[in-house]
């Protein structure tokens, strides 16, 4: 019988390694390297006309070649090409070449000669065109050669002078993309130094020739090669600029687009040269020169060009401040008298003091009388090209031009000032999504500006806008802006609390808003606060509702106005002092520590969480690694002490976690580490582990959940915390290998009689897929488990299972514990659930069969690609669970590392007698397959291996990663 | 030389009537026929005299071309066609031609029903005239003849209005009729492409103005409303039927949808709901972001905005009512106004001009006590609130279209003479161009220096191409030698060659012989030889022979010697060259008159 196992056991190991060595591909296609081009040649030379040999070629180009065989079917497909009188079918052998020579792992230099013969007996325009892509792709496979490059260079001036558009296009192509950068002055002076300094010269006015060819295709090309000239390195020349500077008033759009691009690099290049003004005796710097003619772009007549121009304006940071500020230039006039503008105006009103004036018809009634000889109707160069641009019929133009602003603004104080009013304008575009670029600009260039009052009125209308992404970047907004006056702060407040009241839902957002408020306008808010609190200086007034959100919205910019500002608590009644106590437990994320007269307790504890500073991270950080190298001194697993070593020291980096919030993911991570291996250690302790084994089945259930849970641990740690290096990414491995192994002990313990082949099998496949992912990290993983278990391997795969067993037991206990590097920075992803609360008592009330919305709202922070891994799961109360998939569109971005997940669910269930709870949670799918392992792609396998599928087979599974919300729900009967 | 005519029968340094003749090419065309709002009498329609006398306009015009629906642009058109008489075809876009025919009706209703005027054109008319009309799209060319084709560009302004490219042969016209260079909530800007007519005619109601940008006036407009509302008032904007009314509609709409407001607005029925149809009908003639949403909702489908009922004034609460007509002189607007003018809390805006003794312009003028019919007077407490909402380019806007379409020469109609005369300096000074500004009746004539193409034989063009350099150069004219063979109406250019076997004759050798005398004391075949050797020496890249029956060949002349029989020295030298190398014949014969250089050798 164990004879016979054995032999099975060899017959099944054997069939698993040859699996690949079978189903290697290049075997087989070794095997159909000649088939395949003398299948061409075969089909080629069959083809009777030429019609089939084009439906041939179609077919043949349709499968791949692979690297070896490409030299031996291009020779075919040129020996048919110059047979072939047909151009159509010249055409595809040309781009057939073209596609071949791009095939990795084959050098198109052998059929370089061969493409340029074909060259120069062609006579079809087209073919010729094609060819010249070929030898384009060509070229570029060939980036070391400089002989090639310059052979190409001159192939290409030769045939510039084609008289067809596109051999000429495909010309300039070559030329800008391997036209000869830098003279190669040192290496290979005598031979081609002479020709090629000769190319480097002539090639930028090769290319400027073709500025002025009669096809604006060309001239696109030709610019276009520039660019491509200028990418690649190459300094252009400034002669360009006025040729380019032409090119701007062309007839076509493409060429005017290209040529707004062309007088830009030129701007960054030579920004500081001065250019003459036509027409007058001045002189500017280019880069203002450029900038008025681009800013003239911006109402071209096609809005590809529009677009074009306003998005370069804003990276033109070298402009002058004159300049600039001219693009926001307009000078009104009605009937030929000069006339103020809205902004003008309203500037005015604040200024004088008097806001909401009774406007009167004649109100913006146009003033002084203007010459005639000093209009300029015409904008010269920048004038007005923002005011053109943002009132631009097409969203795409208005949110270049919004961006363009933006950029600018963020390296010119004085020029955010300026754009404010019109930034404040497009609040009110018709577009949400310019609306809401326009916010966000607001907020990046918030820095710089102080809003005046009739500013931000128009600012604060905004906030009853529907969209809640609108509002939501509002306040954000406010929370970085510094308004003037307290009547700003009493108008932002009221406008909230009436945002507050019209949608409840925007609470949380409200209030850090008003935190933010408040923290940056202390002095500003004390006047306001006996009016804001409605104290009075005889009377006591009712005490307000303390679960009124907008109460807690107004204690919330008391406080934070507080905080700074030791006057203030003096005009806090008393109730306020209490509801200050309650709020600073129940949101302490939104109400600071105050010094308040008789309570020293609570200073005393703020003011060590605060006063600490950077320097208690830094203490953290060195306890956290004195912790683990504590950890680290257990060698062996059944040391005395060490379980409580370990005991102890979880239970201090649990606490750590909780206090350092900077260093709660690394704390988390690494106690979830020590108690893996403290269930291992436990597990493997056991003294009945040498008892017989019918009578540990008891002790045996223990181990295996302690085994169970390790696995699924290690999954979380693999899986919850960004951050990891392969090193940790293996080490966790290797935990989650003992845990397997112990498994596998466990089941070959309990089941006697059963066969453990099949796991034990399964278990050596894992070990081998161990080594291959993480063979770079096998060196620091010394006299661990693994490497043991390596070093046994020739013997494991041979012995039987049994033997297996008792082998893997003995390693198991043998080695020892893993060091464990902490990476440089590890989060744990969290997920908290804002919507619903869970503090309804009204149960929702819905009719069986049909379906009820559930909004959640949630923010994520330190999950990678939401999209597609996080999941949310209802739980009912009969057990059953649903898992839905938020669609991609519901996550949203507000910072770096934190999603906002705002999505509705559906639940239905069948009818219930009363209600009940549901629970609804985020889960946060995971696949081994995805999981993050660089070592793979090192290896190289993927590319030879690419049909076959992971030789391990992927683990999926779901981790919950946010704390259960309750929802109340009643399902009623369907009325009949 | 072929010149352009135009002649503005209205529209000529005034606005309203609009109404320009433009003969171009043989072509007379007749752009718009609008009637003048400002008279009751004779002046109202256009003078179709100045075109003739008695008898039909079908003889003397090529086409009609309408640019929008507005009454100034379209007016007389009936009048026109079924009595003053025409038959041939009328151009218009889709959009016009939809609503056109409704707001003629409602003139016609206006004048003959409550005025009571007779002699004025009926229903029936209206019908039949429509009948000859013939729609436009954007951008498409209508061949009106063989040689007469026109091309509608978008204009903004109202829905369908479009601007006219009228094209005979080389010669082009365009004409703006209105337009607007910003977009607003529902209609796009006015664009053209680079058409290069001889005549751009364009409009020029606000030839001296730059106005502010639109935003600051919907945001107060909106703001305004907005306020007005939250104070539990009533708010009335009294509109014309189309146009702006349709404009502010939407920006309510859309404001109430953003600002999730639930006060009810409404808008007074008739016209109105007929033209809202249309507009729902032509959203590709809106602006982007009508066109872009329309699949998931048109915007023209209010769901704030209902039809007003007489009794809803009376309602309590906050409302915004839209009524006509605009100037508050009559009608439903005036009857509302006089129920709210009571309350502070209301308001009215006026979102257009009013014309002087409307309700409208007292109020807007301030005056807070009004006298109605009866000696009753009337209190006004509501907030007067004025609104330009207008959809007229401005001088820039003016501007700019002149410089995407790039115009020889520029006409200003449709405006103030005042303010044309501005903006006509401003553009000569600009774009130096001429410009003109024609009055009624008067006409202003362009010479044009068209071009006239010619069929070129493909085999010249490739020897001329061989010839030259590289390639050749569009911008710069190039001589060539051909035979130009007019045939019917087409013209050729072949080779001389072919134009003599097309035709069937001969070809004639034309020679030019020529003899010049020189002193040369040698023989005469060295002096040959001494002529090879200079020539040699001077021409170089020609070839030169020297051949043995004692002639110097060079490329195909003939140069001999002989000497005379009196004098040794005095030598002839014959020269021959045929027509075709006339150039270098008279070239060398000049150089050999001047003697040979004394320091040839001999032999």
């Amino acid at each position: 019988m164990a004879a016979h196992l054995k032999k099975r056991v060899y017959e099944e190991f054997s069939k698993v390694v040859q699996i690949p060595h079978e189903e290697a591909p290049a075997k087989k296609l070794r095997l159909s390297k000649p088939s395949k081009s003398a299948a061409l040649h075969v089909d080629l030379c069959k083809a009777t006309n030429s019609t089939d040999a084009l439906q041939y070629l179609l077919q043949f180009a349709r499968k791949p070649v692979e690297a070896e065989s490409v030299e031996g079917v291009i020779r075919i497909l040129l020996e048919h090409y110059y047979k072939e009188n047909d151009n159509s079918v010249r055409l595809k052998i040309a781009s057939l070449l073209g596609l071949l020579s791009k095939t990795r792992g084959f050098s198109p230099d052998c059929i370089f000669d061969d493409a340029i013969n074909a060259l120069s007996n062609e006579n079809s325009h087209q073919v010729l065109a094609q060819l010249l892509d070929t030898l384009l792709v060509i070229g570029t496979q060939l980036p070391e050669s400089p002989a090639v490059r310059v052979r190409l260079t001159e192939v290409a001036c030769k045939h510039l002078s084609d008289t067809h558009f596109g051999v000429r296009n495909k010309c300039l192509q070559l030329l800008g993309g391997l036209g000869v950068v830098d003279a190669p002055l040192g290496k290979d002076s005598e031979a081609s130094s002479s020709s090629s300094a000769g190319a480097v010269r002539e090639v930028q006015t090769i290319i400027s020739d073709y500025f002025s060819d009669q096809d604006p295709r060309v001239r696109t090309a030709a610019l276009k090669a520039m660019l491509q000239l200028h990418e690649r390195g190459m300094k252009i020349h400034q002669i360009i600029y006025e040729q380019a500077c032409r090119l701007l008033s062309d007839d076509y759009e493409q060429v005017r687009s290209a040529a707004v691009q062309m007088v830009w690099v030129l701007s960054l290049l030579y920004p500081e040269s001065i250019v003459p003004i036509p027409s007058s005796n001045e002189e500017i710097r280019l880069v203002d020169d450029a900038f008025g003619k681009i800013s003239h772009m911006v109402s071209d007549g096609s809005w590809m060009v529009r677009v074009q121009a306003a998005k370069t304006l804003g990276s033109m940071l070298q402009v002058s401040p004159h300049f600039l500020e001219q693009t926001l230039d307009k000078k009104l006039m009605s009937d030929l008298r000069r006339k103020r503008t809205a902004h003008e105006r309203a500037k005015e009103l604040f200024a004088s003091g008097e806001f909401s004036s009774g406007r009167k018809w004649a109100d913006d009634a146009p003033k002084e009388k203007l010459d005639t000889n000093t209009v300029s109707l015409i904008a010269s160069g920048a004038c007005g090209a923002f005011v053109h641009g943002l009132e631009d019929e097409m969203f795409e133009v208005r949110i270049a031009a919004v961006e363009a602003l933006c950029q600018l603004a963020r390296s010119s104080p004085s020029f955010a000032e300026k754009c404010l009013d019109f930034l404040v304008d497009m609040f009110n575009d018709e577009i949400e999504e310019v609306r809401l670029q326009s916010i966000h600009v607001l907020r990046e260039i918030s820095t710089h500006i102080t809003l005046r009052e009739d500013q931000l009125d128009t600012v604060l209308a905004v906030l009853e806008d529907s969209s809640r992404d609108i509002r939501e970047a509002l306040h954000e907004l406010l929370c970085y802006t510094n308004v003037s006056t307290k009547e700003c702060i009493q108008l932002a407040l009221l406008e909230l609390l009436k945002n507050l009241n019209k949608y409840p839902t925007d609470r949380n957002s409200v209030w850090k808003c008003l935190k933010f408020l408040g923290s940056r306008h202390p002095t500003l808010v004390l006047p306001l606060v006996p009016e804001l609190l409605s104290t009075h200086p005889y009377f006591d007034t009712p005490e307000p509702d303390m679960d009124d959100p907008a109460y807690i919205a107004v204690l919330v910019l008391v406080f934070n106005a507080a905080k700074s500002c030791p006057t203030m608590p003096a005009l806090f009644s008393d109730h306020t002092f209490r509801h200050y106590a309650y709020l600073r437990d129940s949101l302490s994320h939104l109400v600071p520590p105050l010094r308040l007269p008789g309570r020293k307790q609570v200073y005393s504890l703020d003011s060590l969480d605060s006063g600490a500073g950077s320097g208690s991270v830094e203490s953290a950080q060195v306890f956290l690694q004195q912790s683990l190298q504590r950890v680290s001194t257990i060698q062996n697993l059944e040391t005395p002490g060490a379980q409580d070593l370990l005991d102890f020291t979880i239970r201090d980096l649990q606490r750590l976690g909780e206090l350092q919030t900077e260093l709660a993911g690394a704390a988390d991570f690494c106690a979830t580490f020590l108690r893996c291996q403290l269930l291992l250690m436990k597990a493997l302790q056991d003294k009945l582990w040498n008892t017989a084994v019918p009578l540990c089945l008891k002790q045996n259930v223990t181990a295996t959940a302690a085994a169970q849970q390790i696995v699924e641990e290690t999954y979380k740690l693999e899986f919850l915390y960004s951050g990891l290096e392969s090193r940790q990414v293996a080490t966790i491995h290797h935990v989650r290998l003992q845990a397997k192994a112990l498994q596998l002990i466990l089941t070959a313990r309990t089941r006697q009689g059963v066969d453990p082949l099949v796991s034990s099998e399964k278990f050596l496949q894992e070990v081998e897929a161990f080594q291959r992912q993480f063979l770079s990290e096998l060196p620091h993983l010394q006299d661990s488990f693994v490497e043991k278990l390596l070093e046994l391997m020739p013997r494991l795969s041979s012995c039987k299972p049994v033997e297996l067993v008792k082998i893997l037991q003995a390693t198991l206990r043998q080695s020892g514990l893993p060091q464990l590097r902490l990476p440089e920075r590890v989060h744990r992803a969290t997920a908290t659930i804002i919507e619903p609360t869970g503090e309804s008592d009204n149960p929702l009330r819905f009719t069986t069969g049909l379906v009820l919305a559930l909004d959640i709202d949630a923010t994520l922070e330190h999950v990678q690609n939401p999209q597609n891994t996080v999941k949310v799961q209802v739980l009912y109360p009969d057990g059953q669970s649903h898992v839905i998939h938020p669609k991609p569109a519901d996550f949203r971005k507000p910072g770096p590392d934190r999603h906002r997940l705002i999505t509705q669910v559906y639940l239905s269930h069948s009818a219930w007698t009363e209600p009940s709870q549901i629970e609804v949670r985020l889960l946060l799918a995971y696949s081994s397959a995805s999981s993050s392992s660089p070592c793979r792609s090192k290896l190289g396998w993927s590319d030879s291996f690419d049909g076959l599928p992971p030789p391990e087979p992927a683990v999926e599974g779901t981790i919950p990663f946010s704390k259960p919300v309750k929802v109340y729900i009643m399902p009623k009967p369907a009325r009949r | 030389m072929p010149e352009i005519k135009v002649t503005p029968l209205g529209a000529g340094q005034d606005v309203g009537r609009s109404c320009i003749l433009v003969s171009i090419g043989g072509k007379n065309i007749m752009l718009d026929c609008g009637m003048h709002m400002g008279y009751n009498d004779d002046r109202r329609f256009p003078d179709f005299s100045y075109v003739t006398q008695n008898g039909r306009l079908t003889d003397f015009l090529d086409c009609v071309i309408i640019s929008h629906f507005h009454l100034d642009h379209c007016g007389a058109l009936p009048y026109m066609s079924e009595m003053v008489g025409y038959d041939g075809p009328i151009y218009m876009t889709h959009p016009t031609k939809a609503i056109c025919p409704i707001l003629l009706e409602d003139f016609r209703k206006i004048t003959v029903d409550k005025k009571g005027e007779t002699n004025f054109f009926t229903s029936q008319m209206i019908k039949d005239c429509m009948k000859k009309v013939v729609p436009l799209n954007l951008h498409q060319t209508v061949q009106v003849d063989d040689e007469l084709e026109i091309k509608a560009y978008y204009a903004g302004h109202v829905l369908g209005a479009a601007m006219v490219h009228i094209k005979v042969g080389s010669e082009s016209v365009v004409y703006t009729g209105d337009y607007n260079m910003t977009p607003d909530r529902h209609l796009g800007a006015a664009w053209i492409d680079k058409c290069r007519p001889d005549i751009l005619i364009s409009e020029s109601t606000y030839a001296t103005t730059i106005r502010d940008s639109k935003r600051c006036r919907e945001r107060d407009f909106l703001k305004k409303v907005h306020e007005s509302i939250e104070r539990g008032g009533k708010v009335l904007i009294p509109v014309f039927a189309l146009g702006r009314a349709q404009e502010l509609c939407i920006l309510l709409e859309t404001f109430w949808e953003r600002m999730n407001l639930k006060a009810p607005i409404y808008f007074s029925t008739g016209l109105t709901e007929k033209a809202n149809h249309y507009y729902k009908l032509f959203i590709t003639w809106t602006n982007q972001k009508i066109r872009k949403t329309f699949v998931q909702r048109n915007m023209f489908e209010f769901k704030h905005i209902k039809a007003f009922d007489r009794s809803y004034a009376d309602n309590p609460g906050p409302m915004v009512v839209f009524a006509t007509p605009g100037m508050l002189h009559a009608g439903q607007s005036l009857q509302i106004f006089k129920k709210w003018a009571g309350n502070e809390k209301n308001m009215v805006i006026m979102p257009g001009y009013c014309v002087q003794g409307t309700i409208g312009h007292k109020i807007l003028n301030g005056q807070r006590k009004l006298e109605m019919e009866g000696r009753a007077t009337l209190d006004v407490k509501l907030q007067v609130e004025y609104m330009s909402f207008s959809a007229h380019a401005d001088a820039k806007g003016i501007m700019q279209l002149i410089r995407m379409a790039e115009p020889r020469n520029m006409l200003l109609v449709h405006g103030e003479a005042a303010k044309m005369e501005f903006l006509k300096g401003k553009i000569e000074q600009e774009f130096s161009i001429d410009c003109y500004m024609p009055a009624n009746g008067e006409t202003a004539t362009v010479k044009t220096n068209p071009s006239v193409p010619v069929d070129m034989s493909v085999n010249l063009l490739k020897r001329e191409m061989a010839l030259g350099g590289p390639l050749p150069d569009p911008k710069r004219p190039r001589s060539m030698h051909g035979t130009l063979i007019m045939k019917e109406s087409s013209l050729k250019l072949v080779s001389s060659e072919q134009a003599l076997k097309e035709l069937g004759l001969n070809e004639h050798q034309l020679r030019f012989t020529c003899r010049v005398a020189l002193q040369d004391p040698y023989s005469d075949s060295e002096t040959l030889h001494r002529v090879y050797t200079h020539l040699k020496s001077l021409l170089k890249g020609y070839t030169i022979q020297h051949l043995p029956d004692g002639t110097v060949m060079v490329e195909s002349i003939v140069i001999k010697v002989s000497s005379s029989a009196e004098d040794a020295n005095a030598k002839i030298l014959l020269l021959s060259w045929s027509y075709q190398d006339e150039d270098l014949g008279s070239f060398l014969s000049s150089v050999l008159k001047k003697g040979l250089p004394s320091g040839l050798p001999k032999m």
